[in-house]
C-alpha cells in the first residue's frame, strides 16, 4: 500500500474529469423535470450517445464532430420517449425504463463493429497563463473544452430558469400543468423542447464517456451513469448549482476509489468499486429525510388536456 | 383533428388486443431492421419465432429450453407485477436474483457433500430469504424516509454484482477449481442440483415453482383481500385511502414477494442451467422480466404467455445468431421495440379515439 502515491492536485483534476458525464447528464435531466417530466430512459440515452459519438468520431476523425453527432442521437431518441408520453399518455416509468432496454440494445448493436477501436479524443486546453498558477492552474485550467462547457450549461440553465421568461414557464408547466394549460401556455410543446434538451445533454454525456474519459467502446460502458444522473437531480432538490456540487462530489468518490484500488488498499477491489453506488444510496436516504421539496409539482404526471 | 377520450374504465377488448398487435408491429419493425442488417427479413421472423419450435433438427434441443428460459422470467415478472400495479416500481430484480443466487447456493456449497434431501429445499428458503432481504432494503428506506424505490433498488444492481465478482471468486469459490473462478459445479453435488424433472422437457423446479406463482397471483388478485388493495392502490389511489389501505404495508409486502420470487429464480438458475456460481451467470433476466409483467399486461396468465413468447425470442435470437449471423444485440433491441409498441398501443385501451372536424372557433 502507497498511499503517497496519491497526488491531491491530480486526484482534483480527475475529478472534475470523472463528473463531467453524469454532470452534462444530469443538468439535462433537471431541465426535464423541472418541465413536470420524469424520463428514467438517461441510461439509453447516455450510451446511445456513447455509441454514436464514438462511430462518428472514429469515421470522421474529429471527436468535436463526434459529440455534435451523440447530442443529436441522445435527442432523436428522447423524441421516441417524448412522443410516448406526451401525445400517446403512456406510463413515464415504464416508457422510461423502456428507453433504456432499447437504448442498451441499440448501442451493443451499433458498437459491435467498434469493439478496441481508437478514436481521436479531445485536445485538453492549455489556457495560457492561467494555466501556470501554481495548485488552481492545474486543476482548473488544463481542461479539454467539455468540462467547461459543461460547467457553461450549469451556469446556462441556471440564468433561464431563475431569470427569464421562458425559464418561468418551463417551471409553471412543471408545477402545474393544468393551470399552465389554462392560462394558454402550450404545455406539450413546452415538454417535448425539454425532452429533446435533456436527451441531447444525455448524449453529450455519454460521449464524453467513450471519447474522453475510457476513449474506447465497450458494451454496457456507462455502467450505471445514468441513474447516478437521476440520483444526483433528487440529490440537488432540482437546483443547477446543487447538480454541479452532487456531480463534483460523485466525480470525487469515483476517483477517490480508482485511487485507493491502484495504491494497493488492503480493501478487496470489489467493495472499493460497488461504493460509489453506496454512497449514492446513503446520500438519497439522508436527502429524503428532508422530505420531498423542491420537487416539480406535476412530475411524472400524465398531461391531458380534455379541452 | 384527432381527440382522445378517457374512457371511464380500460376497454376489456383492447387490453387484450394490444399485446397481439404490438408484437405484429415489433415484427414488421424488426423486420425492416434485419433487413438494413441484410438479412432476410422474412427468414429472420421465421429463424427467431417459428424454426425454435418446429424444426425437424433444432426443434427437438431447443423446445426444452423455453421452459428453461420461460421459468425466471415468469417467476420474477409475477412477483414484479403485484408492485407494479400498485405503483411501487422495483426495477432491481436483477440484483434480487444475484443475491439469492449467491445465498441459495451458497446454503448448498456450506453443506457439500452432504446427500440430505433437506438439502435442496433449504437452498430454496435461503435463495427466497437473500432476494427477500434485497428488496427489503428499498422497501424499507421508502417506507421508513420516502426514499425513492426506483433509484435505491437499481443502484442495488449493481452492488449486487460487485458481490457476485466477489462470492465467485472469493468466497465460494471452488477449492478443487486450481485457482479459476467460479463455485463447484452443481450438476456433480446431486443433493444440491436443480434437475430437470423429466429428462429432455427444461422442466426443473423452477418452472414448477413459476407455476405455482402464477396460480396464487391469480388467486390473491381475484379472491384475496390483499390483491384486492394492491388494485384499488393503482386504479384509484385516493379510493384506497379512504378505504384504510396502509401504505406502508403494501410496499413492503410487494417489494418482499418481488425480492422472494426474484432471489429463488436466481438459485434455481445457478442451481439448475447455469451450473456453478461463476461472475456472469446472471443474463439479465431480472430487467427483460419488466419487459414481460407488461407484456402480460401485469395479469398472472398474460405473465404465463408473454413469459414463453419473451423465451421464445431469447432462443430464437440464439438460433438467427447461429443461423444468420444475425448480431445477439440485435435480439435485445427487439425486446425493447416490444415494450414500446405496447406502451404506444396502450393508448387505445384507456382512451377513446375520435375523429372531429375541426372545431368552428370565434
Amino acid at each position: 500500500m502507497n498511499l503517497d502515491q496519491i497526488n491531491p492536485i491530480l486526484l482534483i483534476a480527475s475529478l472534475m474529469v470523472a463528473a463531467t458525464p453524469i454532470l452534462l447528464a444530469a443538468i439535462g435531466e433537471t431541465v426535464v423535470e423541472k418541465a413536470g417530466v420524469l424520463n428514467l430512459g438517461v441510461e439509453g440515452m447516455m450510451i446511445t450517445g456513447a455509441v454514436v459519438g464514438f462511430a462518428i468520431g472514429v469515421n470522421s476523425g474529429s471527436p468535436a464532430l463526434g459529440f455534435v453527432g451523440a447530442a443529436i442521437a441522445g435527442a432523436a431518441l428522447s423524441m421516441l420517449f417524448g412522443v410516448l408520453v406526451l401525445y400517446l399518455l403512456s406510463n413515464q416509468v415504464a416508457t422510461g425504463l423502456g428507453l433504456t432496454l432499447f437504448g442498451l440494445g441499440l448501442s451493443a448493436l451499433i458498437g459491435k463493429p467498434y469493439e478496441g477501436m481508437k478514436v481521436p479524443t479531445l485536445a485538453k486546453w492549455d489556457i495560457p497563463l492561467l494555466s501556470d498558477i501554481p495548485v488552481l492552474g492545474p486543476i482548473l485550467f488544463q481542461h479539454d473544452p467539455m468540462v467547461y462547457v459543461s460547467i457553461g450549461l450549469i451556469m446556462a440553465v441556471w440564468y433561464v430558469l431563475k431569470s427569464t421568461r421562458a425559464g418561468l414557464i418551463l417551471r409553471a408547466v412543471g408545477e402545474n400543468h393544468d393551470a399552465a394549460h389554462a392560462l394558454g401556455y402550450k404545455v406539450i410543446r413546452v415538454r417535448l423542447m425539454a425532452i429533446a434538451f435533456g436527451g441531447a445533454c444525455a448524449g453529450l454525456g455519454g460521449a464524453y464517456i467513450s471519447l474522453v474519459r475510457v476513449p474506447q467502446w465497450v458494451e454496457g460502458m456507462t455502467a450505471g451513469a445514468g441513474w447516478i444522473a437521476l440520483a444526483i437531480v433528487v440529490f440537488a432538490s432540482w437546483r443547477p448549482w446543487r447538480v454541479l456540487l452532487g456531480a463534483y462530489l460523485f466525480g470525487g468518490i469515483t476517483v477517490l476509489q480508482l485511487n485507493l484500488q491502484a495504491a494497493g488498499v488492503p480493501i478487496p477491489v470489489e467493495y472499493l468499486s460497488m461504493s460509489p453506488y453506496v454512497i449514492t444510496i446513503l446520500v438519497l436516504v439522508l436527502i429524503s429525510t428532508r422530505g420531498k421539496h423542491g420537487a416539480p409539482g406535476s412530475l411524472g404526471r400524465i398531461f391531458h388536456a380534455s379541452h | 383533428m384527432i381527440r382522445l377520450e378517457k374512457r371511464p374504465s380500460p376497454s376489456r377488448f383492447w387490453a387484450t388486443a394490444t399485446p397481439i398487435l404490438a408484437v405484429i408491429a415489433t415484427m414488421i419493425a424488426g423486420g425492416i431492421m434485419f433487413a438494413l442488417l441484410g438479412k432476410d427479413p422474412l427468414e429472420a421472423i421465421r429463424t427467431i419465432f417459428w424454426d425454435p419450435l418446429f424444426h425437424e433438427t433444432f426443434g427437438p434441443y431447443s423446445r426444452p429450453q423455453l421452459l428453461v428460459k420461460a421459468g425466471p422470467l415468469i417467476l420474477i415478472a409475477i412477483g414484479l407485477s403485484l408492485g407494479f400495479r400498485a405503483g411501487i416500481w422495483n426495477i432491481g430484480a436483477e440484483g434480487q436474483y444475484i443475491v439469492g443466487a449467491i445465498c441459495g447456493a451458497g446454503v448448498g456449497l456450506a453443506f457439500y457433500p452432504t446427500d440430505s434431501v433437506l438439502l435442496f429445499p433449504a437452498m430454496v428458503l435461503a435463495g427466497a430469504l437473500g432476494g427477500w432481504a434485497w428488496a427489503m432494503i428499498p422497501g424499507l428506506l421508502k417506507v421508513k424516509f420516502g426514499t425513492n424505490e426506483i433509484l435505491v433498488s437499481l443502484m442495488l444492481v449493481y452492488v449486487a454484482e460487485s458481490m457476485l465478482a466477489s462470492a465467485s471468486q472469493g468466497l465460494l469459490r471452488n477449492p478443487e477449481g486450481m485457482g479459476f473462478p467460479g463455485s463447484r459445479n452443481f450438476k456433480e453435488f446431486p443433493a444440491g442440483h436443480n434437475a430437470e424433472i423429466f429428462t429432455n422437457s427444461g422442466m426443473h423446479w423452477g418452472v414448477v415453482a413459476a407455476f405455482i406463482a402464477v396460480i396464487f397471483a391469480y388467486i390473491l388478485l381475484t379472491r384475496h383481500m390483499l390483491g384486492f388493495q394492491v388494485r384499488l392502490t393503482g386504479e384509484a389511489p385516493r379510493a384506497a385511502k379512504f378505504a384504510g389501505v396502509k401504505p406502508a404495508r403494501l410496499i413492503l409486502f410487494s417489494l418482499g414477494v418481488s425480492g422472494a420470487l426474484a432471489g429463488m429464480a436466481g438459485m434455481f438458475e445457478v442451481t439448475g442451467p447455469a451450473g456453478q456460481v461463476s461472475i456472469d451467470f446472471n443474463s439479465g433476466y431480472g430487467f427483460t422480466a419488466i419487459i414481460v409483467a407488461f407484456l402480460g399486461r401485469l395479469n398472472p396468465i398474460g405473465i404465463l404467455l408473454a413469459g414463453l413468447l419473451m423465451a421464445l425470442t431469447y432462443i430464437g435470437g440464439e438460433l438467427a445468431q447461429l443461423m444468420l449471423g444475425l448480431p445477439g444485440a440485435a435480439i435485445q433491441m427487439f425486446q425493447g421495440m416490444l415494450l414500446f409498441f405496447l406502451l404506444a398501443m396502450d393508448v387505445l385501451s384507456n382512451y377513446r379515439v375520435r375523429w372531429l372536424r375541426k372545431e368552428v372557433t370565434s
